[in-house]
């Protein structure tokens, strides 16, 4: 270092040199804010309204009573009965509710999309709007018909003079899974219907004069191409089920305890806030792990339909 | 096998858009169906593929009424416009679905795509995906995976109109090099390029507004056009105003002699006929038949001369080879024809 005392003491009006030109008017300095400048406001909003009190909660699941950071609370709650059940019951819901949304989702499009009805374009756009409700006004509808006090059990004590109907399923899990079938099939089916509208239907044609007959057409040109789209549908509403709070509330299954309830459960009924805490962020972990599942999805789709454009 | 249509009739609603087509092609032919946008003749295509269903009339293949047959019960091989070829296949895939979906042993298939591949020269694409070809190599490919399940009956639906110039030009004769190589395949090309027609057919069907117009030939089409609509769509003549009195037709100033043998059937005096010419049978200067007119336009076309000149304000337009001196716009001029060359037919009925 001592070796080479000069460039050193060269550097600072080197470094400067370039500057007085690029800078000929001191007045005008001030506005020439650095771009990251800009992001400042909106990364400190965000920061005080939704990540200080995320951290909060990730910081309460680790803290330890008498200060430090532990992993004692996440031992505790991790290792319990009661963590366990709700984590089995949230990943069978939200599975089996995403195979079922994409089975009838997969077949409703196919039949909107290439079987000419009249109205096919209205269903279309109806979709678009059953995305817009509230996910407890399918629960509530389902509770009128199938309900303890709906319609279905109610034809059926006034035909047989029973006590009570034996439609009861809407308070197991099957119930809060017909629910979610009912409410989410909307969301794999839009995705579902931009796939088959890029699709050449003369594809269909050649591939049917071809001899093909129409199960074979749907499983070996259709499908492939709905693929991209049957992954990113099935993973957005993997993980809207994992969260689901509204329709299992408004079930009325006491019995069907998903991670979501259990957090509400130990932090509004039991006021066990370090409990809450842990659930959350495992159920955070889990919805953030299969979102970026579905963004990866979804840059695939459109890498595909950039290849395709291409072609 | 030899395709019929028999008195076939296609309706959406109450659009008519193949009305009562009357019309056979023989077994191994080749006929182009020819004609405008909307003038039904990809329904008529579409009515043998089977995929719209006739409100009137049969659809027979080979003598056999495949009218109620779905379309992949009728073995019929179809090559379409946007090349349809599936894209998450590779070619020799893409190829093998017709021969897997009509169950053609496992062993064959392979002998069976290289020999289609091999057919229009894409064998050595067989690894490749359709979006790594050009437009020319996807036709190839549609083309082969058509004829892969070896069809009786291959359709053509605007097959060269996604292709640029020089592309469609050696895929015509890529076309007619199949057609000659596979004489057993009846060939039905649905097209709105006369040239096509022209060039690959052997029997020509004009559509227009849902009826067929004329059928014949090309030779006979383009020389002995029997309707107007034939004459100005097939290479594009002169339709030039006439009226037959006392068994000679007055044209434009022109007289010209009608043997019976040349007057259009039921055609009676005073009626009106139209004189048909075709461009470069139209020649400048003194001729057995002569119109004078006014030059309105000029176009240099390279090898020719094309020019337009108002013969009592019909345009009429003459084809020049090779003129060293072009008449001015504006000038006047004698245009020349002999009685050889000019058709007579009635005209068209208004649109």
């Amino acid at each position: 270092m001592t070796a080479h005392p000069a460039p050193t003491a060269d550097a600072p009006p080197a470094a400067h040199a370039p500057e007085p030109p690029a800078d000929p008017v001191p007045g005008r300095a001030p506005r020439r804010l650095p771009v990251w400048v800009w992001a400042v406001p909106p990364v400190a909003l965000l920061a005080a309204v939704f990540l200080y009190p995320l951290a909060l909660v990730a910081a309460e699941s680790v803290a330890a009573p008498g200060g430090g950071l532990t992993l004692a609370h996440h031992a505790d709650v991790l290792g319990s009965e009661s963590f366990r059940s709700a984590l089995g019951t949230t990943v069978f819901v939200a599975v089996t509710s995403t195979a079922g949304c994409l089975v009838l989702g997969f077949l409703l499009a196919l039949v909107v999309a290439f079987v000419p009805f009249p109205g096919s374009g209205a269903t279309a756009r109806f979709i678009d709007t059953y995305l817009s409700f509230p996910s407890f006004l399918i629960t509530l509808a389902l509770l009128f018909v199938y309900g303890t006090v709906g319609m279905a059990n109610g034809m059926w004590t006034d035909l047989t003079g029973a006590e009570s109907g034996p439609f009861r399923f809407l308070a197991t899990p099957w119930g809060v899974i017909l629910a979610e079938i009912t409410y989410f099939t909307p969301f794999v089916m839009r995705p579902l219907l931009a796939a088959f509208g890029q699709l050449d239907t003369a594809q269909l044609e050649v591939a049917s004069s071809l001899g093909a007959r129409p199960l074979r057409v749907v499983r070996e040109v259709i499908l492939p191409e709905a693929r991209p789209a049957l992954v990113a549908g099935g993973a957005l509403v993997l993980v809207l089920c994992l969260n689901e709070f509204a329709i299992v509330l408004f079930t009325g299954a006491k019995d069907v305890v998903t991670l979501p309830m259990l957090v509400y459960q130990a932090a509004i009924l039991r006021s066990d806030y370090t409990t809450a805490c842990v659930v959350a962020t495992v159920n955070a972990a889990l919805s953030v792990s299969l979102y970026l599942v579905y963004r990866a999805a979804t840059a695939r789709l459109s890498s595909d339909g950039g290849r395709r454009a291409r072609a | 096998m030899g395709i019929r249509f028999d008195h076939v009739s296609v309706a959406y609603g109450d659009t008519v858009v193949l009305d009562d087509l009357d019309l056979t092609v023989d077994p191994g032919g080749f006929t182009a169906l020819l004609g405008p946008s909307g003038s039904g003749k990809t329904t008529a295509l579409r009515a043998v593929a089977g995929f719209v269903r006739p409100a009137s009339g049969r659809v027979l293949i080979g003598g056999r009424d495949v009218t109620d047959l779905p379309p992949y019960a009728r073995g019929v091989g179809m090559v379409v416009q946007s090349y349809a070829l599936f894209p998450h296949m590779r070619v020799d895939q893409n190829v093998a679905f017709g021969l897997r979906a009509q169950g053609v042993p496992r062993r064959e298939v392979a002998g069976r795509v290289e020999e289609a591949l091999g057919m229009t020269g894409m064998a050595d694409y067989a690894r490749r995906h359709p979006r790594e070809l050009s437009g020319g190599q996807q036709q190839r490919v549609a083309i082969s995976r058509a004829l892969a399940i070896r069809p009786r009956v291959l359709l053509l639906d605007e097959p060269l109109s996604a292709l640029d110039a020089q592309l469609r030009s050696d895929m015509l004769a890529e076309l007619a090099r199949l057609h000659r190589e596979l004489p057993d395949v009846t060939v039905l090309y649905v097209t709105h390029d006369q040239s096509e027609a022209l060039t690959l057919a052997d029997r020509v069907a004009v559509l227009d507004r849902a009826r067929l117009r004329e059928h014949g030939t090309p030779r006979e089409l383009y020389g002995r056009p029997r309707a107007a609509f034939t004459a100005r769509f097939v290479g594009g003549a002169n339709l030039l105003p006439a009226r037959l009195t006392g068994g000679r037709v007055h044209c434009l100033g022109a007289v010209l002699d009608a043997d019976p043998a040349d007057l259009p059937p039921g055609a009676s005096d005073g009626d009106d006929l139209r004189v048909c010419l075709r461009p470069h049978r139209v020649a400048l200067g003194e001729a057995e038949h002569t119109l004078e007119g006014v030059v309105s336009d000029v176009q240099w076309r390279g090898s020719t001369h094309r020019v337009t000149a108002l013969v009592g304000g019909h345009p009429v337009t003459a084809e020049l080879r090779e003129t060293p001196a072009p008449p001015e716009p504006g000038s006047t001029v004698t245009l020349g024809f002999t009685r050889r060359d000019a058709v007579l037919l009635t005209p068209e009925e208004a649109s």
